[in-house]
């Protein structure tokens, strides 16, 4: 028998860079995929989606005043990061998706690719998505992308790391900002990844994320004027509908869960604008 | 909080709360600097410990659905809309005189401003955008702010602001002579500029942040109050700290107690740092739970704001809509 108190952990949420309780007080049980008591996670509130929505308002200005280069070593510090503690996101992996221990070990590993992957495309979306376009006068007319805004996120239910990290990564590597609704029942491989960018120099409030109970928080964060986009991966169809609806009363771009496996660079395309500039030839 | 536009008006009396006041000689009449000290050295101390507790008690309490609206809209009549920048203009100005007579265009429900505030050279301005809309145009003069120049040129400042049609006077005090005991000094100026002001509401600014201690805010309230203050109001907005939950609880406290010794019935007004929706609706509940619903009017209570007036828009159509709101719905100005 240990002579040694059991440390244990308080899962919560991150909200412009701090890690506060939800602001209701609640909490509710995380179970393994075999149903054991794994973990007592913050059980986000309304209000918890509102103060994520300012703080990602906030932040998404600076984050793409940044430049691309400097956007993509953020990311792959988040790499760094995660590959420090691959072993913990494996464990959790293993225990929230009931998989094995290698199978875990190779999602992590995927996963951690897929941000260093995320990291490379900040000074390359602009050459893929943009274009110097032909015009009948001495002008330059250029097409570039540029982000949507904030990103409402409704992570995958089922793969708690790798679709989060698509889900995550791909419209904060573009320049816009984040507010992440985790996995309702497997959310604690994503607080890790969110515990990591709190020291990857995101600006504070790129990435917030939320635990609690997705048909809860969902409609507010879709009904959310100042949200202007919107990834539906981890919801069903039927409720997928009520939030597009919801989404559209502020015209926000959605992304529907047909397409959440699809390639990734639909993923890299959702939330951007296409801004055309024009400008004079010569002097 | 509930029937805020219906209730009767009511005030908290020290019977109510089962204290006794000391009773003065009528504290209206103030002959000599030396009765004026020995008056506000009577005063008693604040329980800073107790004053903070109380205000980070009632900061809890949670205002919903149709109270909340309410309270919104009495927040709304009750801004003083505010633009104090060295950068000024007259066209931002206008700008905001517009907003503060509608301020929300889409929706006539929306009670307008109580005033706008701006410094003395641009209250002509003011005047005549506004026209002949309710919305009242205050001026902060006395070399605001600071308050740093002779008695002379503060009260030609007032007494210009006035000409140029301003409907309330803000002034500042003297900190330098109040916190070195000057406190006679303080009490005529505030004497002179309400002799200017004449029937012309007088706010007098304390400017808490700088007078360090729960004490000395309680000492400045009364000291302003005998002056003959329409109004006190804690900061100018232009120094590090700014208003309180507390320092406004204590000014209203002495605001309660000024009225329960001399009958006359003061105005508070809280300003700078006050941006939010919540903030303003717990500043509303100290004064609901300090000196009772009479207080909540406009000719009462204030907030002097810029940015809070969005905000309390902001809530107010998140109520009506159900989502959330863009900022950007309103104008910055």
């Amino acid at each position: 028998m240990s002579d040694r108190l059991d440390v244990r952990k308080t899962y919560k949420l991150l909200i412009g860079g701090a890690f506060p309780r939800s602001e209701s007080g609640r909490s509710y049980e995380v179970t393994s995929a075999d149903g054991a008591f794994l973990a007592n996670a913050a059980q986000g509130s309304r209000k918890d989606v509102r103060d994520a929505v300012v703080a990602a308002r906030g932040a998404q200005s600076a984050w793409w005043a940044q430049s691309a280069y400097n956007r993509g070593q953020v990311i792959y510090r988040l790499a760094e990061m995660a590959e420090s503690r691959r072993d913990e996101l494996r464990e959790h992996v293993a225990l929230a998706e009931g998989v094995k221990a290698k199978d875990a070990k190779a999602t992590v590993a995927r996963s951690i690719d897929r941000i260093v992957w995320y990291a490379g495309w900040t000074d390359k979306i602009a050459q893929i998505l943009g274009s110097s376009n032909p015009v009948a006068g001495p002008y330059f007319n250029f097409s570039v992308p540029v982000p949507s805004g904030v990103v409402g996120v409704i992570a995958d239910q089922d793969s708690s790391l790798e679709a989060f990290v698509d889900s995550v990564l791909a419209p904060i590597a573009v320049g816009n900002s984040v507010v992440v609704l985790a996995s309702e029942r497997r959310p604690t491989p994503s607080i890790l990844v969110s515990e990591m960018t709190a020291t990857a120099d995101f600006p504070r409030g790129v990435v917030n994320v939320l635990t609690g109970f997705t048909g809860e928080l969902a409609p507010t964060l879709a009904g959310h004027e100042d949200v202007d986009g919107l990834d539906l991966a981890g919801v069903d169809d039927a409720f997928g509908d009520d939030l597009a609806a919801l989404a559209a009363g502020s015209i926000k771009r959605v992304l529907r869960p047909d397409h959440a496996r699809e390639t990734s660079l639909l993923r890299l395309r959702a939330f951007v604008e296409t801004s055309t500039v024009w400008h004079t030839i010569g002097q | 909080m509930g029937q805020v536009s219906t209730s009767p008006l009511r005030l908290v009396t020290s019977e109510d709360r089962g204290v006794q006041l000391p009773k003065t000689k009528s504290p209206l009449v103030i002959e000599s600097e030396a009765q004026l000290r020995a008056f506000l050295s009577g005063l008693s101390g604040v329980d800073a410990v107790g004053a903070e507790a109380r205000a980070a008690k009632l900061a809890t309490r949670s205002l919903k659905k149709s109270t909340k609206l309410a309270a919104l809209d009495l927040a709304i009549s009750m801004v003083d809309l505010t633009t104090l920048e060295g950068a000024d203009t007259p066209g931002r100005v206008r700008s905001l005189c517009a907003k503060a007579a509608r301020p929300d265009a889409r929706d006539l429900d929306v009670p307008h401003a109580a005033a706008v505030c701006v410094y003395p050279d641009l209250v002509g301005v003011a005047r005549e955008a506004l026209g002949a809309s309710p919305v009242k145009v205050a001026a902060v003069a006395t070399a605001f702010p600071s308050g740093r120049a002779s008695m002379n040129v503060k009260l030609l400042d007032v007494r210009e602001a006035i000409e140029a049609g301003a409907d309330e006077i803000d002034m500042v005090i003297d900190r330098g002579a109040f916190l070195s005991g000057r406190v006679g000094q303080v009490f005529d100026e505030i004497v002179a500029v309400k002799e200017v002001c004449g029937l012309v509401h007088l706010k007098v600014i304390l400017e808490t942040g700088e007078l360090v201690t729960y004490d000395n805010a309680r000492k400045a309230s009364w000291l302003a109050m005998l002056g003959g203050a329409d109004f006190i109001k804690t900061s100018t907005g232009k120094v590090a700290t700014s208003a309180t939950l507390p320092h406004a609880l204590v000014m209203v406290e002495a605001v309660r107690d000024f009225a329960e010794t001399t009958g006359r019935l003061v105005g508070v007004k809280v300003a700078g740092g006050i941006r939010t929706s919540k903030d303003a609706l717990r500043y509303l509940v100290v004064v609901n739970e300090t000196v009772g619903s009479a207080w909540l009017t406009p000719d009462l209570f204030r907030f002097g704001a810029s940015s809070l007036l969005n905000d309390l828009l902001m809530q107010r159509l998140k109520q009506s809509r159900g989502t959330y709101v863009r900022a950007d719905e309103f104008s910055a100005d």
